[in-house]
């Protein structure tokens, strides 16, 4: 239990009476540094819950300011936060958390242009896409692809969620499930189509776990396989998806070897 | 014939081409659905050459956003 104090003993010590973590894996998470691009309905649960078990840097990439219409799910911001940086009232609430947690933050919205120096920031070990949009989930997937980082895909929308974890040369990427983007407009976002509070509790914790087993190396991630959860009917399901042999950026010819901005989508659903 | 469409048993009169079975089996916007077939992915080009026979088993792969901006 080298270099854990007596308090850290006692704060995870149901972590460490785990056979896959003890001292050493519960040393790992907090070594270990996550990415959370958008602190929103799957980012807010991913943070709490990588706070509360103790990963040592979390950094928050988010751009937007609380809304009241956020907090039927985005759990990290509290009423008397609206108004304020979403960057900031994340910080808040997990140095409340968990002091052993140092939070770095990003005012912005990932780029072409600035997501390498976000994810270089800190050396970043895994990355978790929080992100509502198209164009910031595949500029994420791409640059996780150039820049060999392991990273969760997460979707929710209405009663519905998918996920899939890549881990560079070992798995698909989404690029191979998904080659290119829906053009504007064509999918909504939980903005246009509505999502039950909880989609994102559920997969953004299901995130977390991955970047917990990622670090911790236990278990078997959630590379090549897409998981898709439908609510209504409470069905996982767990489909394997294999490697794109014509993926624009993971295959052995690729013809995306730079970032690009994507367009990014109008609302025209009444938003 | 039996299909499986997203793990559940689809009768069909008859062999449909993916296109067909896309509009037969109700897909979303199936203009933008990945589909798998036996675990095998099908290019859309190929969607109207390509029929499933019974016992197949097809994935329709939706886009979902959700989350937050980044």
């Amino acid at each position: 239990m080298d270099n854990l104090t007596n308090e850290q003993l006692e704060r995870y010590s149901r972590h460490i009476i785990l056979e896959q973590v003890g001292g050493i894996g519960q040393k790992k998470i907090l070594d270990a540094k996550v990415l959370i691009i958008g602190t929103g309905g799957l980012g807010a649960p991913a943070a709490m819950y990588l706070a509360a078990a103790g990963v040592g840097h979390i950094g928050l990439v988010d751009y937007d300011t609380v809304d009241l219409s956020n907090l039927q799910r985005q759990i990290i911001h509290q009423t008397k936060d609206i108004g304020k940086a979403k960057i900031e009232s994340g910080r808040e609430t997990i140095n409340e958390m968990n002091p052993d947690v140092q939070v770095h933050t990003y005012s912005e919205q990932v780029t072409a242009s600035n997501i390498r120096d976000i994810i270089n920031d800190q050396n970043y070990d895994f990355i978790i896409d929080g992100t509502d949009n198209f164009p910031a989930k595949f500029l994420i997937n791409d640059a996780c692809v150039l820049l060999k980082k392991a990273y969760s895909h997460a979707g929710i929308i209405r009663f519905q969620g998918q996920t899939m974890t890549y881990v560079p040369d070992k798995s698909p990427c989404y690029r191979c499930v998904f080659p290119t983007m829906p053009p504007k407009d064509a999918v909504p976002t939980c903005r246009q189509a509505g999502v039950l509070g909880v989609m994102g509790g559920v997969i953004g914790t299901i995130q977390a776990t991955e970047a917990l087993k990622y670090v911790l190396g236990v278990g078997e991630l959630l590379t090549g396989y897409l998981l898709t959860y439908d609510a209504l009917t409470m069905t996982f399901r767990k489909i394997k998806i294999p490697r794109n042999k014509k993926c624009a950026v993971c295959s052995k010819n690729p013809t995306i070897t730079e970032l690009i901005d994507y367009e990014q989508p109008t609302c025209s659903f009444g938003a | 014939m039996i299909v499986k469409v997203n793990g559940e048993n689809l009768e069909l009169e008859k062999s449909l081409n993916v296109t067909d079975l896309l509009i037969v089996a109700k897909a979303e916007q199936p203009e933008y659905v990945t589909v798998q077939l036996n675990g095998e992915f099908v290019e859309h080009e190929d969607f109207a050459k390509i029929f499933v026979n019974d016992g197949d088993e097809i994935e329709f792969l939706y886009f979902m956003g959700g989350g937050q901006l980044g």
